[in-house]
């Protein structure tokens, strides 16, 4: 009797100690986006990893995506 | 490179929800939320005008100041992004956002525990780029593929711009030059400060 008193003591004594913290870790860290994707999805013509490459990739296809007036001059 | 920003020209937008169409293809967004959705003012009126609305990723975002869980976080391009693990759904976010971006899904894998989405500005969040974690929790991270974002660039008659914010505001100084009028920019001063507003320039027939 005394030893299952013992042990659903201990039990309840120590079931906290399987919890998980509850405090929070903070927002994960994010890589920038000029390191790339990794899928098969990344458009040629800059080099992954290269900042400045990818801002000139990104300026160059806004203006030929979104800028028209570019074209018809 | 300046910040990443959105605008919406109302001359040319003509309500074809595009962009809404592209936003929910790229990103998989599931049923009963929208990223981006188009509203008319004035509609049925003659002179009614369109715009596209998301996510605007603010200078000063009130999402961020208001966040109990601080699960915002702004990179370096100035696009404001959220890490799912850490937000609890608890709706504060959609309360102070003045264009109604933070949406609250009820199921899929957008919405286990309600857990708040919006317009990443095809940016993904913080999970590897280009993983496939990344996709199911925020949908594609076109940036980082070289892209910009999908609603953009689907839209037909380019009144959505997005990318750099000098180029962006560039273009449009452009089109209000060479049509004289429309140099007002929904959005711009609420999201991104006062003098970011456009204003007719003078003499310009608005």
């Amino acid at each position: 009797m005394m030893r299952l008193v013992l042990t659903i003591s201990a039990a309840m004594l120590l079931a906290a100690c399987g919890d998980k913290l509850q405090t929070s870790a903070g927002v994960k860290s994010d890589t920038s986006a000029f390191q790339g994707a990794q899928n098969s999805f990344v458009a040629p013509g800059w080099t992954p990893g290269d900042k400045t490459s990818w801002e000139q990739g990104l300026k160059a296809r806004l203006q030929n995506t979104q800028n028209e007036y570019s074209k018809t001059k | 490179m300046a910040r990443m920003k959105f605008v919406c020209d109302a001359e040319r937008c003509i309500e074809c929800n595009g962009c809404v169409t592209a936003c929910k293809n790229e990103n998989e967004v599931p049923w009963g939320v929208n990223r981006r959705r188009v509203v008319t003012l004035n509609d049925g009126v003659a002179g009614e005008k369109s715009i596209s609305v998301a996510c605007m990723h603010c200078s000063d975002a009130p999402c961020m100041a208001v966040c109990p869980v601080n699960c915002f976080y702004r990179t370096e391009e100035g696009v404001v992004l959220h890490d799912k693990d850490i937000c609890i759904g608890c709706g504060y976010c959609s309360y102070a956002c003045p264009f109604g971006a933070p949406q609250f899904p009820s199921s899929g894998t957008f919405g286990v525990r309600g857990k708040m989405d919006k317009c990443t500005f095809c940016a993904g969040g913080p999970e590897v780029n280009g993983s496939q974690a990344e996709f199911e929790k925020y949908g594609r991270n076109r940036l980082a593929e070289g892209k910009l974002p999908a609603c953009a660039e689907m839209c037909s008659t380019k009144a959505l711009l997005a990318g750099d914010g000098d180029v962006v505001a560039d273009i449009f100084r452009n089109r209000v030059v060479q049509r004289g009028k429309g140099a007002e920019v929904w959005g711009w001063g609420t999201a991104y400060g006062s003098r970011q507003a456009g204003q007719p320039p003078a003499g310009a027939k608005s």
